[in-house]
């Protein structure tokens, strides 16, 4: 399952490296090298097959297919593809982890006030 | 005890021409067992309170998805693909090629002393290269609280050298789905790399602990509880 767009998309493709504090306004989509810092309240971080990310993330959700390494904070969701190498903690409402994923970190699932009880999404 | 494993792992890498490969259905088959120890486990995580729990285990969606939702906090290291790290790779006293422990604990089961409450090796200590064994079990020691518990599953000799390595998923309390394991590309080593008797695509069972030495193995711990299963399994729940 995708994670939804919302509004505009930002790509950083595979030949882009950067360093630094990355925050935004829009759903981004990494395919390159970010060491540092991604934040983008409210909207989606896709980090691509080729993606390369050192970085701590705090989005509304959150895809890895490639590898990141720190500590995720998705307000909404988060996607371990079946590639995807994680190294960090996940603190999200609900996450979804496919065969083949590797994580390595603690996994905190919080719940919304005021909906019911938020749960880890099945495997794929 | 370690010339007895040895004699043991000697018999297993000649037994097999580690050519073996894994079909695609044979890694996605899913089979069903019940588990004692994770029975007996399963009664101390029915608790209000929050424990802290490491699941050693390839990454598993379905046991995060069964610890969270009874309110616990749940941490995954996959230690055994974590030590197919080429720069793991070493030499011994006597030019043996063995993997760097030190180094292997530098970088992971990097805890703070008394944190879990609850550690899940699965198969682990079967499949994980000799040098490391003892020095994981001696960290596991020392970041599982006093009274927090140990469980770990040992193929018996009857298993044959040729047992599948599986990933555990918690289905019910007392009873797991196991999924053959196929390593991704970049954790295939080939026979100089740092899984020296791995399979083409998985991991290859490394030697056979008989009951002495799984007591040997877990000496530091107060109390160690044996359940045979029917599929050549010893399992074994081991207190801090």
């Amino acid at each position: 399952m995708a994670m939804p767009v919302s509004g505009e998309l930002a790509q950083l493709g595979k030949s882009v490296v950067i360093k630094g504090e990355l925050s935004g306004s829009e759903d981004l989509y990494v395919d390159g090298q970010v060491e540092g810092s991604i934040t983008l309240k409210g909207n989606n971080l896709t980090v691509g097959p080729n993606g390369q990310v050192k970085a701590n993330v705090e989005a509304k959700g959150v895809v890895v297919q490639g590898k990141l390494e720190g500590n995720i904070h998705a307000s909404d969701r988060v996607e371990l593809r079946k590639a995807a190498s994680v190294t960090g903690d996940v603190t999200t409402q609900r996450i979804s982890i496919e065969e083949g994923a590797y994580l390595k970190g603690k996994v905190d699932i919080q719940k919304l006030e005021g909906k019911p009880e938020a749960k880890a999404a099945p495997a794929k | 005890m370690a010339s007895v494993v040895q004699n043991f792992m000697k018999l297993f890498r000649g037994s097999s021409g580690g050519s073996e490969t894994t079909t695609p259905a044979q890694a996605s088959q899913k089979l069903t067992r019940r588990s004692s120890g994770l029975g007996e486990a399963a009664r101390s995580w029915d608790t209000e309170q929050t424990l802290c729990i490491l699941d050693l285990g390839a990454t598993s969606a379905a046991n995060i998805r069964y610890f969270t939702e009874r309110g616990h906090k749940i941490y995954s290291e996959d230690l055994l693909t974590a030590s197919t790290e080429p720069s793991l790779i070493t030499k011994d006293d006597q030019g043996n090629t063995v993997l760097d422990s030190r180094r292997f604990l530098a970088d992971n089961l990097v805890y703070p002393a008394a944190h879990f409450d609850v550690v899940l090796c699965w198969n682990l200590p079967d499949y994980l290269d000799e040098s490391l064994v003892k020095p994981v079990v001696g960290r596991l020691w020392s970041v599982l609280k006093p009274g927090g518990m140990l469980l770990a599953f040992f193929h018996t000799r009857d298993a044959g050298p040729d047992s599948p390595c599986y990933r555990f998923h918690i289905i019910s309390p007392d009873t797991l789905e196991m999924q053959r394991i196929v390593l991704r590309k970049e954790t295939r080593r080939g026979q100089t790399g740092a899984v020296p008797t791995a399979v083409s695509d998985g991991f290859r069972l490394q030697r056979v602990f008989n009951n002495r030495h799984i007591e040997n193995l877990f000496r530091d711990f107060i109390s160690i509880k044996f359940f045979l299963a029917r599929d050549n399994v010893r399992e074994v729940l081991v207190g801090r």
